[in-house]
C-alpha cells in the first residue's frame, strides 16, 4: 500500500491540471501533451537542471524556474511558452552550437540528434554569437565506441546512467568552465578504462553524436533507450 | 559547575600576570604586516627586551589586524596608547629605549584621524588587541562568556529571538535576515543538524574574513556554538579556503584550545549540549562559496553547485537541516547575546543594523580594513576613513560586492551603505570587499577584469554561465581593443539578460552585474570605445590587475 499523496491543482499554460504533490512541473506538462524543451534530463535519471532549457514563468515570481527540479504547488500558474523564454530557450540552443564544433553534416548522429532537432522546432536558422572552434580530441581507443568531444554539450547523461543505472561511474567530469571535459576513470583513454563494463548505456543516452558505435558513418547513429524506463520500472517492481 | 569554575580561575590567573606588566609592545600579526616583514619586527624587538633584562615587565605581543594595512608592520605600545607604522627590525633598539618616555617620532603613526576616530567595531573589538593563538586572552577580553549565559540561563528559543531582535542580516552578500534562517532551521525535523562557517572568500580585494579568523578565530568558534544551540545542532565545520593558511593554522589552534576548556567538543562546560567543530579546506574554486557547492564539496564531491529549493535549511549537508552563515555573521553573535539584541539594533539604519567590515583596497590612500556602523556614507568611507585617492587623482568609481557587485561613480557617494541602497545603485553590499579607481582606470576593462573572473570560475554545470560568460568576456576584449560594432553592444546586453534570467546559481545569475552597472553609468566610454576606437581614460590593454 503506497502511502497516501496529496493532489494538486494548479495551471499550465492556461489549462488547468491535477498533479500528484510528488510530481515536477515538467513530469505533469509532459503527462499532458504540454511540450517543454530539455537536453540534459532524461527519464529514469536523477536530474541535474544544468541545461536551462525548461524554465517556465511562475505567475507572482519575477524568477524563471527549471521544470524538470521544480515540484508542483496547490494554484501555481505556470507559462511554459511565453516570447521571452522561447528568445532565451533560442540563444542557450545558440550558445551551444558556438561552443564546440557541431557540424551536422558531417555527424553520425545527423537526423537522430536531439539537439538538432530542438534547434529545428525552435527555429533556429543562424547563430548570432561567434563561434568558438576549440580544437577537441576523439577518443578512438574502445574496442566499439567513440567519444568525439567536439559533439559533446556536458549534458552529463553518460556520467548519470554509468553510476546511477549501470553502477560502474566510468564516466566523470573534469575541469571548469569551458574547459569542463567528460572523462573515463582518471582521464584515462577510454579503451584503457578498468571499470567499463562496455554495455554502451552511456552511448545510447548521449543525446548528440558525441558518444556513438563504431563502424557508423554520417547519419548512422541512432540511438536506443527503451532499456531505460523498463529498467527503472523493473527496479521499482522489485522495490 | 567545575568547568565554570576553571573559565574564572583562568580569568583570575591572567589579570594576576598582567600585574608585573608595565608596557605591552602589541605587532601585528595578520596576513598583511606579515607580508611586509612583521614577523621579523617581534622577533628584533622580544630580542631587544630580553638584551636589556627587560622580560618581566615588557611583554612583546604577536596580535591580530590593526586595519591600517598600508602603513604596516604595525606596532602599538600600551598602556602608552602609541602606534608606529612601517617598523623595521632596526628600529626595535629605539623603540624598546623610549618605553617610558616619549614617543620615536619619527616612526609615529597618527591615531586622531578619521580611519581611527570614525570606526565602530563590533566584529573587530578584539583584533589588533589580543592574541589569537591563546585563548586566555580572548577569554580575559569577555570571550565565551555569552556561550556560558546561554548554557546555563537560556533557551533555545530566548537565543533566536535575541539574534532576530538584533536585525542581523547575513554578512555574506545575500542579507538574508539572520534570525530568520535559524528560525528555519531550528524548525526543520531531523535528528540530525549540521552548522556550516563559509570562510570560503574569494571577491577579488577583499580580505575581511582572513583577517577575523586570523585575528580573532576564538569569537566565529563561539559563534558556531551559540548557533549549534539555537538551532539543535552538535556538529560544525569552518569551510576555508586553503590559500589562508594563517588563518587556517589559528583556526586550528583555537579549536585545541577550546576542547581542552570544554567550551567546544561532548558536553560543553558539563552541560548535555555537545559541539564539535572540524576544519574543512578549499581548494580555491570560487563557486564553492556558493552554498550547495560548498555543501558537495564538504561531503567530498566535485563543488558543483545544484538548483534550489531544497535550500540546506531542510535538505542540507548529507541531507540534513543545515545553517550556513558567514565568518563576519558568527563573528556578530556573541556580541549580541551580551549585549541584546536591542543594543545591536540601536546601530545602523532602516533594515540594515550593526556594523559592517570592508576592505578598502584599490586606488586609496589608506588600505585596510575598516568596520563602520551601516548606513555610513560611501563618501564619508572613501574620501574621509579612506583618505581619498592619492594627491593628483581624480576619484571615478567604487566597485562594491565583488564579480557579483558593480561599479558605483563618484557622484553617488552620497549613498548610505546599505543592502538596499547599494542594490538600487546596482551593485550589491556583497562580502564587504571595496575597490577604489581613479580616472587612469577604463569601466570597460574593469568589466572585463571582472567578467573573465566569472569566465574562468564558472564551473561549466550550466549551459548559460559556462558558454555565456566566455562570449561576454569575448565581446568585452573586442570592446577594449576597439574592434567591436554596435551589434556587439547589443548582443552584450542580450547575453547579459539571459545570464540574469536562466543560470542555475548565484555566480552566473550576478556575473553580468559589474558590466551592466557600468552600461548605466559610463555608457559614454563604452560608445567611445565603440563609435572612435578610444579609451576615454587612456588605459585600455595596460590595467592594473587588482590583487588583495
Amino acid at each position: 500500500m503506497k502511502p497516501q499523496v496529496k493532489i494538486k491543482t494548479l495551471s499550465i499554460d492556461g489549462r488547468d491540471i491535477g498533479a500528484r504533490e510528488d510530481e515536477t512541473i515538467l513530469e505533469v506538462a509532459r503527462e499532458n501533451g504540454i511540450a517543454i524543451p530539455t537536453l540534459c534530463w532524461l527519464e529514469g535519471l536523477s536530474t541535474v537542471g544544468a541545461c536551462r532549457l525548461c524554465m517556465v514563468e511562475i505567475e507572482g515570481s519575477s524568477r524563471l524556474l527549471p521544470a524538470c527540479t521544480t515540484h508542483v504547488e496547490e494554484g501555481m500558474r505556470i507559462a511554459t511558452d511565453s516570447e521571452r523564454l522561447r528568445r532565451y530557450r533560442r540563444q542557450i540552443v545558440e550558445l551551444i552550437f558556438s561552443e564546440r564544433n557541431h557540424v551536422c553534416s558531417v555527424c553520425v548522429s545527423n537526423g537522430h540528434c536531439e539537439l538538432q532537432s530542438l534547434a529545428q522546432a525552435l527555429g533556429i536558422v543562424r547563430v548570432h554569437v561567434p563561434y568558438r572552434y576549440p580544437r577537441l580530441d576523439v577518443d578512438a581507443s574502445h574496442p566499439r565506441f567513440v567519444v568525439d568531444h567536439n559533439r559533446c554539450i556536458l549534458c552529463t547523461r553518460c556520467v548519470r546512467v554509468c553510476d546511477e543505472v549501470e553502477g560502474a561511474h566510468t564516466w566523470d567530469v573534469s575541469g571548469r568552465g569551458v574547459d569542463a571535459r567528460v572523462i573515463t576513470d582518471l582521464a584515462q583513454p577510454w579503451g584503457a578504462s578498468e571499470s567499463c563494463t562496455g554495455c554502451g548505456k552511456c552511448v545510447h543516452v548521449c543525446p548528440t553524436g558525441a558518444l556513438f558505435e563504431k563502424g557508423k558513418s554520417v547519419a548512422e547513429m541512432s540511438k536506443r533507450r527503451q532499456f531505460l524506463p523498463y529498467l527503472t520500472l523493473m527496479r521499482e517492481e522489485r522495490r | 559547575m567545575p568547568f565554570i569554575e576553571e573559565y574564572q580561575r583562568i580569568v583570575a590567573l591572567e589579570l594576576e600576570a598582567r600585574k608585573a606588566i608595565t608596557h605591552r609592545l602589541l605587532v601585528c600579526g595578520a596576513s598583511g604586516c606579515l607580508s611586509s616583514g612583521g614577523d621579523a619586527v617581534r622577533e628584533a624587538l622580544a630580542a631587544e627586551v630580553n638584551a636589556r633584562g627587560l622580560g618581566r615587565e615588557v611583554q612583546v605581543k604577536g596580535v591580530g589586524c590593526m586595519g591600517l594595512c598600508a602603513a604596516g608592520p604595525l606596532v602599538a605600545v600600551d598602556p602608552a596608547g602609541l602606534l608606529y607604522q612601517a617598523v623595521t627590525p632596526a628600529d626595535a633598539g629605539d623603540i624598546v629605549a623610549s618605553l617610558g618616555s616619549g614617543p620615536v617620532t619619527r616612526l609615529l603613526c597618527p591615531t586622531d584621524t578619521p580611519f581611527f576616530t570614525r570606526q565602530l567595531k563590533i566584529v573587530l573589538e578584539n583584533s589588533g588587541l589580543i592574541d589569537p593563538e591563546r585563548i586566555e586572552d580572548y577569554v580575559v577580553s569577555g570571550g565565551y562568556q555569552a556561550l556560558i549565559k546561554v548554557l546555563t540561563e537560556m533557551t533555545p528559543g530566548e537565543v533566536i529571538d535575541q539574534i532576530t531582535r538584533s536585525g542581523l542580516r547575513g554578512r555574506g552578500g545575500g542579507g538574508y535576515p539572520t534570525g530568520l534562517k535559524w528560525t528555519t532551521v531550528a524548525k526543520a525535523s531531523g535528528q540530525v543538524k549540521y552548522v556550516i562557517c563559509n570562510a570560503d572568500e574569494g571577491d577579488p580585494g577583499a580580505f575581511m574574513d582572513r583577517s577575523v579568523l586570523e585575528s580573532d578565530p576564538h569569537r566565529v568558534l563561539e559563534g558556531m556554538a551559540l548557533a549549534g544551540y539555537a538551532v539543535g545542532a552538535s556538529h560544525g565545520y569552518v569551510y576555508v579556503r586553503a590559500e589562508y593558511p594563517v588563518a587556517v593554522r589559528r583556526l586550528q589552534t583555537a579549536i585545541k584550545q577550546a576542547k581542552r576548556l570544554n567550551l567546544l567538543g561532548n558536553a560543553v562546560l558539563g552541560t548535555p549540549y555537545s559541539f564539535n567543530v572540524e576544519v574543512r579546506l578549499g581548494a580555491g574554486a570560487f563557486v564553492c562559496g556558493e552554498e550547495t557547492a560548498l555543501m558537495a564539496s564538504i561531503e567530498g564531491r566535485q563543488g558543483t553547485p545544484r538548483p534550489r529549493p531544497p535550500y540546506p535549511a531542510e535538505h542540507g549537508l548529507w541531507g540534513c537541516p543545515t545553517l550556513i552563515n558567514n565568518v563576519e555573521t558568527f563573528a556578530n553573535v556573541a556580541w549580541i547575546v551580551r549585549r541584546g539584541g536591542e543594543a545591536f539594533a540601536a546601530i545602523g539604519s532602516g533594515k540594515s543594523r550593526g556594523t559592517k567590515v570592508f576592505a578598502l583596497a584599490g586606488k586609496i590612500v589608506n588600505t585596510g580594513l575598516i568596520e563602520v556602523p551601516m548606513g555610513t556614507s560611501l563618501r564619508e568611507i572613501i574620501e574621509e576613513i579612506g583618505g581619498g585617492v592619492p594627491e593628483g587623482r581624480r576619484c571615478k568609481a567604487v566597485q562594491t560586492g565583488g564579480p557579483s557587485g558593480g561599479c558605483i561613480p563618484a557622484d553617488h557617494f552620497d549613498a548610505p551603505v546599505d543592502y538596499e541602497s547599494l542594490r538600487q545603485l546596482g551593485s550589491m553590499m556583497g562580502s564587504g570587499g571595496m575597490i577604489v579607481m581613479d580616472d587612469s582606470s577604463c569601466m570597460v576593462d574593469v568589466a572585463r577584469y571582472f567578467m573573465d573572473f566569472c569566465m574562468t570560475e564558472s564551473c561549466g554545470k550550466c549551459v548559460p554561465c559556462r558558454v555565456g560568460t566566455t562570449h561576454i568576456h569575448d565581446l568585452l576584449a573586442r570592446i577594449t581593443a576597439g574592434k567591436a560594432s554596435e551589434d556587439d553592444l547589443r548582443l552584450l546586453d542580450e547575453l547579459c539578460e539571459l545570464l540574469q534570467g536562466t543560470s542555475l546559481c548565484g555566480l552566473g545569475q550576478s556575473a553580468p552585474n559589474p558590466v551592466l552597472s557600468t552600461l548605466r553609468y559610463f555608457r559614454e566610454e563604452y560608445a567611445a570605445h565603440v563609435g572612435e576606437h578610444r579609451c576615454l581614460a587612456g588605459a585600455c590593454g595596460a590595467t592594473e590587475e587588482v590583487t588583495s
